[in-house]
């Protein structure tokens, strides 16, 4: 008897189980925004050193943490994928990147939109932007470098080499604030101010952030099944299903 | 209550430009996915059904 974890593995178990979560992943992201955006606009009150341009902080940490998490997923997947062999994964690595590359593009956007009125800048070549911005290129290159292969289990297993190599990005991301003398700011997660400002500040980041998280979860669930439909679409149990026209 | 009014809360405080950009471009990037999305979906449904009737035709017709 195969192990119950492997259950879901299997395409059409997964198929089934994605388009039963994936609806409620997106409903709880659109909740959390709402009360988050809120939170953001008419509870945190205004920064006393950067007034009101502090507020890009609601939609340019989250995104710039979901920028880095999304990859490490896509990197276990991917590594899951090469040692057992199983299809699902490197779907589900492929079902992440796009998310994966909206969130980095919206992390170097809002920063570079956050940069000019408190750095003077949009952009500089520091350490933290600039790794950043190769994330950006490491989920294009992934996805070009898949479509760019016809055989799709070969594609599967070179693509996924690239985000296994590329991962070393992350922490370098991660600690480059650290490690680097930057123009950018150290984690805000630690704010050293009053701590009713800091509270309601931390609180619209977090809400934010798990609305990112859900949204993601949500998206990428949908775009996975997407994927199995493309690649199973002449299997017996899509028909059996009704999944597609026939 | 931050705002005294719906101006000053477009205006926010001076820097509405830098806001409302990035809002705006993280907006427009979550509708620009969900609809690549569907669209995706929709490509994938139209191409089955569109070969299952090649199929059916040519099983009707006596074609293989």
């Amino acid at each position: 008897m195969r192990p119950n974890i492997w259950r879901y593995a299997s395409p059409p178990e997964f198929y089934r189980l994605a388009g039963g979560l994936a609806p409620w992943f997106l409903g709880v992201a659109a909740v959390l925004a709402a009360s988050g955006l809120y939170i953001a606009f008419f509870v945190a009150p205004t920064d006393f050193q950067q007034g009101e341009s502090y507020r890009i902080i609601f939609v340019h940490v989250p995104a710039a943490w979901m920028s880095m998490f999304i990859y490490a997923v896509m990197a276990f997947w991917c590594a899951i994928g090469i040692v057992f062999n199983t299809r699902l994964s490197f779907m589900m690595a492929l079902a992440l990147a796009p998310t994966g590359a909206m969130f980095t593009f919206i992390a170097l956007w809002s920063g570079a939109l956050w940069g000019k009125p408190t750095w003077g800048t949009w952009w500089v070549w520091d350490a933290r932007l600039t790794s950043e911005l190769i994330l950006l290129f490491l989920y294009i290159g992934f996805l070009s470098l898949h479509a760019a292969i016809d055989d799709t289990r070969r594609a599967d297993r070179a693509a996924a080499l690239l985000v296994l190599v590329g991962v070393i990005n992350v922490p370098i991301i991660y600690f480059s604030v650290q490690w680097w003398s930057t123009l950018h700011q150290g984690a805000s997660v630690s704010l050293t101010r009053a701590p009713t400002m800091a509270a309601t500040m931390l609180a619209g980041m977090l809400i934010m952030s798990l609305a990112a998280w859900m949204y993601a979860i949500g998206v990428s669930l949908l775009r996975a099944r997407t994927i199995v439909l493309e690649r199973e679409s002449d299997a017996e149990w899509v028909r059996e299903l009704g999944a597609l026209p026939q | 209550m931050n705002w005294g009014s719906p101006e000053a809360f477009f205006a926010m405080g001076g820097y509405a430009l830098y806001v409302w950009g990035s809002y705006a471009v993280a907006a427009a990037c979550i509708v620009a996915e969900l609809w690549l999305l569907r669209r995706r979906r929709r490509t994938l449904h139209r191409a089955s059904s569109r070969s299952t009737a090649q199929g059916s035709s040519a099983r009707a017709s006596g074609q293989t």
